[in-house]
């Protein structure tokens, strides 16, 4: 069966940070939320990288093994959501995940957090697909449109690559041969305790 | 006519030194394969840097507001998981059932402990109102925050299965509620319990006595305390300490953005759930021997009145203080 996965070409990532935005709009996702970020790693010396990281809805999920109310499942497609409605807002997915993909709404202290919001692959909730309370909860539902996530889809240098694990990893594989380097599949490793061969 | 011919001339002369210089490091630019990534930052590198002692995230700069997104990756989260599957599960199963399993054994092999020369009949204040106030706000707190907290850790494999996920998320959410807003009653609770009962719990050669000779608890005969004796000095050390150590790691995990990252979270959770846990089979000891382990225990923080009897037998030095404060009234002196 099939993984859906998210993989950045970080050596055509240019840090346009259009996914960023492209994900903030498509899934109306509230402020102070970045479900989406383009991180640069040594930035402005030479060999800098940017790579775009969110979710990676990861194999055996941290979150959801820590979740203390199990509001975690796991799509047909393998990819990892949660239910706002069982949600308590305890921030023990956010102490646990690698990527700090987990976000609150609300920045106050006091146990004020609010409801979990993080990447959904484009995947909704756990509502009836494409209904308005899913829209709301989650954003968009994408996949149930038949459609991929739209950060990887609106990606101008193709950087970010979203889809079934085997063929993003098969196409990152092929420019790797093509062109003749790759700095590799980040994140692959602790999402997934593997990584593209290249 | 001769200048124009030098000019032209010049500049064939140019064409070839410029065309020359520039074709020959072009044409080995397309000869020679380029590998960018020989010479950029690697995933491997700063994953292996990450080794114990080193940094524990990869990051760098980040353009949206939010500094704390600039973190990349932080595997620390999955040692943290570790923690909180494995060994809180643990830890938590052995200070709490071991606990039981030791007060059980102790109630089938010692029995009850009853006062020896049985009631007297007459009394002796030991806890005022304010005394036991400060100490049934504090353990009335520490109830529900033992179970609310606990439910954060087991709930999910104990209550949930039996009260379904919609009702266990309620019930939950609920749980954090009283959690964070019962703290501070339990706080305020422990700070005046430490002003009123510190100057009789300062440890001294008399609890090395007390412990040595069993503490009244095993073998016969009642070593001499003051007020409070050894086992009791514990009871109030361990709940002060611990629960300065549940308060310090609480206040980081209820005011999260004044704890400085998610790493000294992950710190302070640990904190919090290891001395939860013992704290709390501490307290199951303290409160078996205050009620049904020992007969007129329960008085002190009851009515705070306890029987005399009692009192000689377990504090003799604190009765006989109280006597010569002339607190105990002189015919009950005189009956002795």
């Amino acid at each position: 069966m099939a993984r859906m996965k998210f993989l950045c070409d970080a050596d055509r990532c240019i840090e346009c940070n259009a996914c960023v935005t492209a994900c903030k709009n498509e899934n109306e996702v509230p402020w102070g939320i970045n479900r989406r970020r383009v991180v640069t790693i040594n930035d402005g010396k030479p060999g800098e990288r940017s790579i775009s990281m969110a979710c990676m809805h990861c194999t055996d999920a941290p979150c959801a093994a820590v979740c203390p109310v199990d509001c975690f499942y796991v799509t047909v497609d393998k990819v990892v959501l949660h239910s706002k409605d069982l949600c308590i807002g305890c921030g023990y997915c956010f102490y646990a995940c690698p990527f700090g993909a987990p976000q609150y709404p609300k920045v106050g202290n006091f146990g004020s957090r609010g409801k979990m919001d993080k990447c959904t692959f484009c995947a909704g909730g756990p509502e009836a697909d494409l209904s308005p309370a899913e829209f709301q909860k989650y954003g968009s539902n994408r996949l149930a449109e038949g459609k991929l996530p739209l950060c990887a889809e609106m990606c101008s240098t193709k950087s970010l690559l979203a889809g079934d694990g085997d063929i993003i990893a098969k196409i990152y594989k092929e420019r790797v041969v093509k062109r003749g380097y790759g700095s590799g599949a980040w994140g692959w490793k602790t999402a997934y305790k593997e990584t593209v061969a290249i | 006519m001769r200048l124009s011919r030098s000019i032209l001339s010049l500049f064939a002369v140019l064409g070839v030194v410029l065309g020359l210089g520039l074709s020959s490091p072009a044409t080995a630019q397309q000869n020679a394969p380029i590998n960018p990534t020989a010479s950029s930052v690697r995933e491997d590198q700063l994953l292996n840097a990450l080794k114990p002692g080193g940094a524990a995230e990869i990051g760098g700069r980040i353009s949206i507001p939010d500094g704390t997104a600039a973190t990349l990756i932080r595997p620390a989260g999955r040692e943290w998981r570790e923690f909180h599957q494995g060994t809180m599960h643990l830890v938590g199963a052995i200070a709490i059932l071991g606990m039981l399993a030791v007060l059980v054994g102790f109630y089938l092999t010692r029995g009850k402990i009853m006062i020896s020369g049985g009631p007297s009949g007459s009394t002796i204040t030991r806890f005022g109102a304010f005394d036991r106030f400060i100490h049934w706000t504090t353990a009335g707190c520490f109830i529900v925050l033992a179970v609310s907290g606990l439910n954060i850790t087991f709930g999910k494999v104990l209550l949930m299965p039996i009260i379904g996920e919609v009702g266990f998320a309620a019930l939950s959410q609920l749980g954090k509620y009283a959690h964070n807003y019962l703290a501070f009653p339990f706080m305020i609770g422990l700070a005046l319990m430490f002003l009123a009962w510190v100057k009789d719990n300062i440890p001294g050669m008399i609890d090395v006595q007390w412990f040595a000779s069993g503490g009244g608890l095993v073998g016969k005969g009642h070593p001499k305390a003051k007020r409070f004796n050894g086992g009791q000095k514990m009871v109030f050390w361990s709940v002060i300490l611990g629960g300065a150590a549940l308060s310090v790691s609480g206040w980081y995990l209820l005011f999260p953005y004044t704890a400085g990252g998610v790493l000294n979270l992950q710190f302070w959770n640990v904190v919090h759930g290891i001395v939860g846990v013992v704290l709390i089979g501490a307290m199951l000891a303290h409160a078996y021997i205050g009620s049904i382990g020992m007969e007129g225990a329960f008085d002190a923080m009851g009515s705070g009145e306890v029987d005399l009897n009692w009192a000689r037998e377990h504090h003799i030095l604190w009765v006989e203080d109280e006597m010569k404060k002339g607190v105990i009234p002189a015919r009950l002196q005189a009956a002795e």
